[in-house]
């Protein structure tokens, strides 16, 4: 099963509606609730950067039986440093967005703490595909 | 403690979830206008206390299971945040306090937070 949701740029009524939603279905699927809750805080990360800093871009949730792949796609600037990016505190988040309580640079350190792997991979002006992937328990469907 | 023993102490009036918040038990509570850190940072049961008034914070609070949002500050959330804490089960208050007297009189009334990250 794969799900596709389309991320906008800068509406911040709509960012975090993919996460919402996938939380809403993975709960209706019996999932264990602390699984749940990693998929859901690292694809509202997600979904913030796209909408901050992606100028939009779109997301796909495959579920298999064993496990739950994300792929966040945007065109946006690229990451210039990733090294740097995945640094706690570290951000280039402008002052209207840390106004909104975001920009705290956790992003991608809560990406990388709460999925099983993370892969980024990012071109400067071309734009970032976030792959993360969540191991589902033996024996779940 | 009760979402409406909360209430009480720090004379917040309840916005939305008045049926909700009588049988809400709340164990701790993180006082932060950062979601970021919210999300990084926050356990169960945990009673959230901001003065930002945006959807982010439904949506952040919906993602990590936080059932009581307080606005501190008489900060006033808009009809869309009512509307997403009503069909959310979030229970919504509002106080005049400032942040730091609002944390200091729940903590002073046994609300103890997580003591170190």
């Amino acid at each position: 099963m794969i799900i596709e949701y389309t991320i906008p740029r800068l509406d911040f009524s709509a960012a975090g509606k993919a996460s919402t939603d996938m939380k809403r279905r993975l709960t209706q699927l019996g999932l264990p609730p602390a699984l749940i809750k990693r998929v859901a805080i690292a694809m509202y990360e997600a979904e913030m950067n796209i909408a901050i800093h992606g100028g939009g871009g779109r997301a796909e949730v495959e579920i298999s039986h064993d496990g739950i792949m994300t792929r966040f796609i945007d065109h946006g600037p690229g990451i210039a440093d990733i090294e740097l990016a995945m640094q706690e505190g570290y951000s280039t988040a402008p002052e209207e967005i840390r106004d909104m309580g975001f920009g705290a640079g956790m992003g991608l350190p809560n990406m990388k703490k709460n999925a099983d792997e993370l892969i980024i991979q990012s071109e400067l002006n071309k734009g970032t595909t976030v792959q993360m992937y969540f191991k589902l328990p033996v024996g779940e469907q | 403690m009760r979402a409406t023993e909360i209430a009480h102490i720090i004379n917040a009036e309840i916005i939305t979830g008045k049926d909700l918040a009588d049988n809400l038990d709340i164990g701790t509570a993180c006082g932060s206008d950062l979601m970021s850190d919210v999300i990084a940072f926050v356990k169960e049961r945990v009673a959230l206390l901001t003065g930002l008034t945006n959807p982010q914070v439904l949506r952040t609070a919906d993602l990590m299971d936080i059932r009581l949002i307080i606005f501190v500050r008489g900060k006033k959330p808009s009809e869309e945040m009512i509307q997403m804490a009503r069909e959310q089960g979030i229970v919504l208050m509002r106080t005049r306090d400032s942040m730091f007297v609002a944390c200091g009189k729940l903590y002073q009334a046994g609300i103890k937070g997580d003591s170190s990250y």
